[in-house]
């Protein structure tokens, strides 16, 4: 499907979230890995709104927003420590964490502040054992030169990384806490992206910076959240766009929901469509129902939307309708989901009792119902989100935060959070960003990855496929650096960094034992002739099982060394007498056969290219 | 406003004032946002500016201009007054604020946080509050903990008579967590009291959403309703929101600098677990049952007692200082069974021979002193030193305050150390007793 982006007035912004690699977490000093080690400590918490959300005395509302506030933490006894429980002060800011943004920032030409104060930005959804999320402004007003033209990096920030949610079980959601605190940079851009190609490009753009620096890799690290508006639709924001491939798909469905809901609301105008403030009882009318999940239910309640017939099961998306967008809202409060007239008769529900109902409540030619079933108050509390987001219909499209589905669909998640909801955090001291500290770090920016690749196919005449394999896996210093030292063909030491380190340790290996020297004695052997290209893996393997031992050694021992040039002669001369026959009877045609036998025998331990001479002129002295 | 030199005269010269939205231009940048106070120790030569993205940002003000772009509406804070409904099926509960903030009210403009302290901001904040009593609420002073002073504990004492004289069905007590076990020892001997007085605070402070306030609080009003008339502290039982512990006054201790459950009975069960609002009293315990007590007020107290913790190396000039600028009285902290070097034992003969008591307590703080066991001890003994038996050292320190404001009498005084007012102390060492 191609809209005609343009016209629709469609603008897109991107925010990015990048877990940064530093050693401890941004206010104390646990690591900054995750743990799937059992916990050794479940602590069991609640969260309350803070007043200035409450505004009037209202009890119902506190019950409301207190419903599900119920917490249990995963604490670890190595790996977790009071800060993140929320039973101790935060410690002073990670450095580490902060420079990672300032050279972020340098990299995308922003202005850094004069002065960082950390915030708390209210969020109780648990995911923060404090009810608040700590963050900064590093920097603002920065850009990115991208092939759609100039695109604007309105802010950096740095901020804690949520708990990760668990389970949610008998009125508890479960938290651990390995990942509260790590450092994370949120990148905004502004809305200024007009086609879904452009966003892709600059998503990717972005992360090409951020893999450039000290930042975590592999899933879950980085997360891309998509701000989404057309002209008479709302601004949306989706969050965890985790495949830069899906970007296009999201934000054509987006735009075609965007479409849809301004139809239902131009037809619910001309209808005079009305959501009627009543919530009925219709526990007598269905006592007698077949409906499993009626019959299960507590009570059975419903409501009546005038005006709405066939616009809940109006199609917004691909296989959702208006009607799941308000069964999302009816979740949240418990629920499971609704049933709405447009799909009825339907799970175990009659024609006869739809017809019921129809009845009783006044249903008119193009009034719609929308029945819960569940215990009383969840019951009432889902229909009273169930009247607010039919209403919002009214409206069009609703200002919302939404999560990104896997198909390119999206799903109601929340409302878009208010800017202002943050406060200084005064349990950290302001911070004093200066230039002392800004200059060594602007001056040694790294090389951008694209840049990097060019740079290196061109100086070491590497394949295209080795140079972005070495510097995907950040594996192109070590190159260099062996480089620098070792005379040696490029292509073998790029391919041991770029592929068989991979694999070795899938094998089970530690690669993280091999340093810049043991590599360089490898490679040096492999310089003199000692060892064979086809070696040096095996050689790696060896030299992570005994690191402290000299590399000829090891080679030596694991019989990897090359033999002399006689000695390959003898092996070969011997070989080929053993098929005398065969070589006067074939001529050269032996010399497959016998190259074979020879390599068999010879491998690593003597140069292909020897072998296939000596072997020939073996066979040319018989013949 | 709490700007210092360049930044208050670099504001002034350009018109400004905290809450107006400026726009300040540096060489390649403008910050436009709303001007913001500045934490009272950071630094001169930058002011605060929130970003409309709610962040707040540090501007250096050096070779900066500065323009308002509109007045700031002073900030208005609070909410209107609420009529709280009295039930008179319910108990009456008096409300006092020692300081601390029980409930805040955060002014997400400019980001600042107001300690509210009035009965509807407190109903506002935990409305549920008015499932369990009727409610009389004042704010008695506003300090922090740590500045809170013995003449405090006085003014205390006196408002909380006054409330129970005035019909309160029990009385509970806000105050900061750093000195509350002071104060609820120096309620214990100050009042005999008819109702239930519960002393209570939060660790983290009212303005999150994970503070332990409400839930301090509300099971404060359960413990101020119940049958124990007793001064008791109310906090956290462990790090779960889940249960309060209820510990007398006179045998409890803040334990941890930060966590929710601080507070511990030292040498001693909490007197009760506080539940999903249910109140279970430790069956083993012998509480004052209310209106067991007529209401008595005796707030004489002396000020001028010392408190010293001993070391090794601890010379002689730390007693001599308190006898010679004149203290009435001294509590120390001795190592182990209630031990000092013996170089100090001199030094409190020469107390005894000035008539001022010196009570020895130990820095163990779990267990009893006994000073007979070896012979620096029995030596401490006869240079006239009382044994603080099983009590904590603050609760020593502020028994001795208030023993030498009851009597000038060396004896006397020693006589009152040895009684027990108030549960201070006991005669058995429970194998129960530690590390709880």
């Amino acid at each position: 499907m191609d809209f005609d982006y343009e016209k629709l007035g469609l603008k897109m912004g991107l925010e990015i979230h990048q877990q940064l690699n530093s050693q401890h977490k941004l206010f104390c000093p646990c690591k900054t890995e995750l743990v799937d080690d059992e916990f050794s400590e479940l602590v069991q918490r609640k969260l309350r709104p803070t007043q200035s959300e409450l505004g009037e005395i209202d009890r119902a509302a506190l019950q409301e927003s207190l419903r599900g506030l119920n917490f249990k933490y995963e604490n670890f006894e190595k790996h977790t420590c009071l800060v993140e429980n929320d039973d101790e002060p935060p410690h002073s800011l990670n450095e580490e964490a902060l420079d990672i943004c300032i050279t972020i920032a340098c990299l995308m030409n922003m202005h850094i502040v004069d002065e960082f104060h950390t915030m708390r930005k209210q969020v109780i959804d648990g995911s923060n054992t404090g009810g608040f999320q700590r963050t900064g402004m590093v920097a603002t007003d920065g850009y990115l030169d991208t092939p759609y033209g100039k695109v604007i990096i309105e802010s950096l920030g740095l901020e804690e990384d949520a708990a990760r949610r668990v389970e949610t079980k008998d009125g508890f959601t479960e938290f651990r806490l390995d990942r509260l605190g790590i450092p994370l940079a949120e990148i905004t851009t502004d809305p200024s992206m007009h086609h879904p190609d452009q966003v892709r490009e600059v998503a990717y753009m972005l992360g090409q910076i951020l893999r450039s620096t000290n930042v975590k890799r592999g899933l879950g690290t980085i997360r891309q959240d998509l701000n989404i508006s057309i002209a008479e639709g709302a601004r949306v924001e989706i969050k965890g766009v985790q495949d830069l491939d899906l970007m296009a798909e999201i934000v054509n469905r987006e735009v075609q929901r965007q479409l849809e809901l301004i139809d239902i609301k131009k037809q619910l105008q001309d209808r005079n469509a009305e959501v009627l403030d009543e919530i009925h009882d219709l526990d007598e009318l269905f006592e007698d129902t077949e409906s499993k999940i009626l019959k299960s239910a507590e009570t059975i309640k419903a409501v009546v939307l005038k005006g709405y017939d066939g616009l809940i099961g109006h199609e917004v998306q691909p296989g959702r309708r208006f009607g799941t967008e308000i069964a999302s809202y009816a979740k949240k409060r418990g629920v499971s989901g609704i049933f709405h007239s447009d799909e009825l008769p339907a799970y175990g529900i009659t024609q006869e009792e739809v017809d019921k109902v129809n009845d009783f409540l006044n249903i008119g030619e193009d009034d719609a119902f929308i029945i819960v079933a569940h215990d009383e108050d969840i019951a009432i509390s889902a229909l009273e989100e169930v009247k607010r987001r039919a209403s919002l219909g009214l409206e069009g499209v609703v200002e919302e935060t939404r999560k990104a589905l896997d198909d390119g669909n999206t799903e109601y998640m929340r409302p878009l959070p208010t800017a202002n909801r943050m406060y200084l955090e005064t349990d950290i001291p302001l911070f004093k960003i200066t230039d002392d500290r800004i200059e060594p770090i602007a001056n040694n920016l790294p090389e951008l990855p694209d840049v990097k690749q060019a740079r290196i196919i061109e100086e070491y005449k590497l394949s295209e496929d080795l140079a972005t394999q070495l510097v995907k896996r950040q594996e192109a210093d070590m190159f260099e650096a062996i480089l620098a030292d070792v005379d040696v063909d490029a292509t073998p030491v790029a391919s041991l960094l770029a592929y068989d380190l991979r694999e070795i340790k899938r094998e089970g290996h530690d690669i993280n034992v091999l340093t810049l020297n043991h590599f360089k004695d490898i490679f040096t052997l492999l310089a003199d002739g000692k060892i064979a290209k086809d070696s040096v893996r095996k050689l790696a393997i060896e030299t992570i099982k005994t690191p402290d031992e000299n590399i000829s050694e090891i080679a030596e021992k694991n019989n990897l060394t090359m033999l002399s040039e006689e000695d390959v002669v003898s092996i070969i001369s011997e070989i080929v007498a053993n098929n005398e026959g065969m070589v006067k009877e074939r001529q050269m045609g032996a010399m497959g056969p016998l190259m074979g036998m020879c390599m068999k025998q010879l491998k690593g331990k003597a140069d292909g290219s020897l072998v296939n001479k000596v072997v020939r002129e073996e066979i040319q002295k018989l013949i | 406003m709490t700007y210092k030199k360049n930044s208050e005269n670099y504001i002034e010269n350009y018109g400004l004032s905290i809450g107006d939205t400026i726009k300040v231009h540096k060489e390649d940048i403008t910050y436009t946002g709303i001007l913001l106070d500045r934490p009272e120790d950071a630094d001169d030569g930058y002011i605060v500016i929130k970003l409309s993205s709610g962040y707040n940002i540090g501007v250096a003000i050096e070779d900066t201009t500065a323009e308002l772009v509109e007045k700031g509406d002073k900030p208005k804070i609070g909410y209107d007054e609420t009529e709280i409904p009295h039930d008179d099926s319910k108990q009456n509960i008096s409300i006092v604020s020692t300081g601390g903030t029980v409930s805040s009210v955060i002014d997400y403009r400019t980001g600042a946080v107001h300690p509210k302290f009035t009965a509807s901001d407190l109903v506002k904040a935990n409305p549920e509050l008015l499932d369990y009593a009727n409610y009389n609420v004042k704010a008695l002073y506003n300090i922090l903990s740590e500045d809170m002073k013995p003449e405090y504990w006085v003014k205390a004492a006196e408002e909380v008579a006054n409330d129970i004289s005035n019909g309160a069905d029990g009385v509970v007590i806000a105050h900061g967590t750093d000195t509350m076990h002071y104060t609820s020892a120096a309620l214990s001997f100050m009042l005999k009291t008819p109702v239930p007085i519960v002393i209570t605070g939060a660790q983290r402070s009212s303005d999150r959403p994970s503070s332990d306030a409400n839930i301090n609080l509300i099971d404060s009003v359960i413990a101020a309703k119940s049958d124990i008339a007793e001064v008791c502290v109310c906090m956290h039982g462990s790090l779960n929101d889940k249960y309060t512990y209820l510990h007398k006054g006179t045998k409890v201790r803040k334990m941890h600098t930060s966590r929710r459950d601080t507070f511990r009975s030292i040498n001693a069960q909490p007197i009760a677990k506080i539940e999903n609002k249910k109140v279970s009293i430790n069956p083993d315990y012998d509480y004052t049952k209310r209106g067991a007590n007529e209401l008595e007020l005796n707030t004489d107290i002396e000020e001028k007692v010392g408190f010293i913790k001993s070391f090794p190396g601890i010379s002689q000039e730390f007693i001599e200082y308190h006898i010679d600028k004149g203290y009435k009285g001294l509590v120390i902290e001795g190592t182990g069974l209630g031990h000092v070097p013996n170089n100090l034992i001199d030094s409190f003969k020469r107390a005894q021979d000035e008539k001022i008591p010196i009570v020895m307590t130990s820095q163990c703080l779990y267990g009893r002193v006994n000073m007979n066991v070896y012979s620096t001890g029995r030596n401490i003994l006869d240079a006239g030193v009382i044994s603080g038996r099983d009590m904590t050292p603050e609760t020593t320190y502020v028994k001795l305050c208030w023993a030498l404001g009851q009597s000038d009498d060396y004896e006397n005084v020693k006589e009152i150390m040895q009684t027990n007012i108030a549960g201070e102390f006991s005669q058995k060492s429970s194998i129960k007793d530690f590390l709880n």
